[in-house]
């Protein structure tokens, strides 16, 4: 028999973040600070919308671009948020999640050779999107001493004559990294200046802890050359609900929804339904799950320090992201070794990228009485790494 | 800060203090200092558990009686809100605007005892026009809190 499968498929690796989850989930009284995802449940009203929208028999699809309604919802909150001013009509596109978009936006963007600036340590599927839309990925890998944001001089750094694209994902999993203003305009000059374009993964923007969220398209000039992906998972508690959305110039999003319609027809309709009820009453539920996160990143931090792990002040999204690299051994050993002790799961910082070695992703998507015991034993571990050294 | 605390221990009153001065990232003394005078002020008004009796195995009943009284002249419905509230079976008395007045809720150990309770107390009141008497057969939520068992977390590790 032939070989059944595409050369490109099987370069590309499975995630690397389900690797323990396997062995978490079959352990007795392990615990999980693994899990990406709000541990909120979607705020009733949302989910009610949803119901209501099957009883009354909305089950057909949408347009391909989506519900004109939530459209409309989608291009006031980015508005009202963030400055920035789209067409609901041609400008916006409703996914099945941020990641559709990023597949897509990618796919209607590249021709092979062209390469993709992907600042690392950051989300799973940046590289395989890249790699599946014939393009090449250039990695940027991001320092700890500029708390991993991303820098004109490492840009700078990166760029060819090839390059096109430039992945942002701000604010960062798993790094819980931030960029302000200020590093925003210095990048965007760079973007610039030798004609790039950029992906804006903003899917956390509702989750800053310092200064509000700013997207790199409301900066001058920037508009034109961003699609900007953002969604309900992170910011609603709507991760099952599969929606997200990208805003850009009508010049690429026209390609993007082409895509779109052969590949997916329309994003679920009663997801849809409850998200404009998600954007039009939802933001005190954001804000109270934005304190609440708060309150828990303090604590996380606290705890860090208590225990003489060094992690830079996360601002964003619900992750630190503390190194490790004083006990000498690989991201994944220690993560290896963490859950057989301790039975407590983190992801290794290698999961995001090789630049992510020497540290684990915590998430804070937990209760305070899960951190606290999680947080006890790991403190545990480290007490008794250091003794042996 | 009132407010924030507030809002932490009106869901949790046993958190610890260290912890809650981290979370809200002020010093503990400071938390300490805000929870002595709003306890002085009256604000914070004390720190009760929330029981689920059925699952004690302890029987109790609780009424929520409807009741219509006569308003006294220059005290309202204060002064016979009092009688009623004194009484310590009496866990809570709200003056509601509607179709009654007081909304007076009793706790008892058997219904006997709430309706001995309700005729020869509540009812013999000089201001009480008429009660109306409502049993509670299930809690499903209490103080904000569903009684039913939490769900387990079943979110997986993916992204």
């Amino acid at each position: 028999m032939r070989d059944p499968l595409s050369k490109v498929i099987t370069t590309i690796e499975p995630s690397g973040i389900r690797k323990f989850f396997d062995i978490v989930s079959e352990m007795e009284d392990a615990i999980s600070l693994g899990v990406g995802e709000p541990d909120f449940d979607t705020p009733w009203h949302i989910r009610d919308e949803g119901i209501y929208s099957l009883e009354k028999g909305r089950t057909f699809y949408t347009s391909n671009a989506g519900l004109k309604e939530l459209k409309i919802e989608i291009a006031g909150y980015m508005n009202r948020k963030y400055s920035l001013t789209y067409d609901y009509n041609k400008e916006i596109l409703v996914t099945v999640g941020g990641s559709e978009a990023i597949d897509i936006a990618m796919r209607a963007m590249l021709d092979p050779g062209d390469e993709v600036l992907i600042p690392q340590p950051s989300y799973v599927s940046y590289e395989p999107c890249c790699v599946l839309a014939n393009g090449t990925p250039v990695i940027i890998e991001l320092q700890d001493k500029n708390e991993f944001r991303l820098t004109a001089e490492e840009l700078e750094a990166a760029v060819t004559p090839k390059t096109k694209l430039l992945v942002l994902p701000y604010p960062n999993n798993p790094t819980g990294a931030i960029m302000e203003k200020k590093d925003l305009e210095a990048v965007a000059e760079v973007v610039k200046k030798h004609d790039l374009f950029v992906l804006s993964d903003e899917i956390y923007s509702e989750l800053t802890y310092q200064t509000d969220h700013v997207s790199i398209a409301s900066l001058p000039g920037m508009r034109e050359r961003t699609i900007v992906i953002n969604g309900f998972s992170k910011s609603h508690a709507m991760t099952g609900w599969r929606l997200g959305y990208a805003c850009g110039p009508k010049v690429i999003l026209e390609q993007m929804l082409k895509i779109h319609q052969f590949a997916i027809m329309c994003a679920p309709t009663t997801s849809q339904y409850a998200a404009v009820e998600a954007l039009k009453n939802g933001d005190g539920d954001v804000a109270m799950m934005r304190e609440e996160y708060n309150g828990r990143r303090r604590y996380v931090l606290k705890r860090f320090r208590d225990m003489g792990l060094s992690c830079f002040e996360p601002f964003g999204a619900f992750y630190a992201f503390p190194c490790i690299s004083e006990f000498g051994m690989p991201s994944d050993d220690f993560a290896s070794k963490l859950l057989n002790a301790k039975k407590v799961a983190v992801v290794p910082g290698t999961a995001f990228g090789k630049s992510g070695e020497g540290f684990i992703r915590i998430s804070y998507a937990y209760s305070l009485e899960d951190l606290k015991e999680a947080l006890d034993r790991v403190q545990e571990f480290v007490e008794e790494l250091r003794e042996k050294h | 800060m009132r407010e924030k605390i507030l809002t932490f221990i009106e869901k949790n009153s046993r958190i610890d203090l260290k912890d809650l001065a981290v979370m809200l990232g002020v010093d503990e003394t400071a938390v300490m200092n805000e929870l002595e005078s709003m306890e002085k002020e009256g604000i914070i008004c004390g720190y009760h558990t929330l029981i689920n009796w059925d699952k004690a195995g302890v029987e109790k009943v609780t009424a929520m009686i409807e009741v219509r009284v006569t308003p006294q002249r220059g005290m309202g419905f204060d002064k016979v809100a009092e009688r009623i509230y004194n009484y310590p079976e009496v866990t809570s008395v709200y003056l509601i605007s509607g179709g009654f007045d007081l909304m007076v809720t009793l706790e008892g150990k058997t219904l006997r005892e709430i309706s001995q309770f309700v005729s020869d107390k509540l009812s013999a009141l000089d201001q009480v026009l008429s009660t109306k008497t409502n049993f509670i057969l299930k809690k499903y939520k209490d103080h904000g809190t569903v009684m039913a068992a939490r769900a387990k977390d079943e979110r997986i590790m993916m992204a």
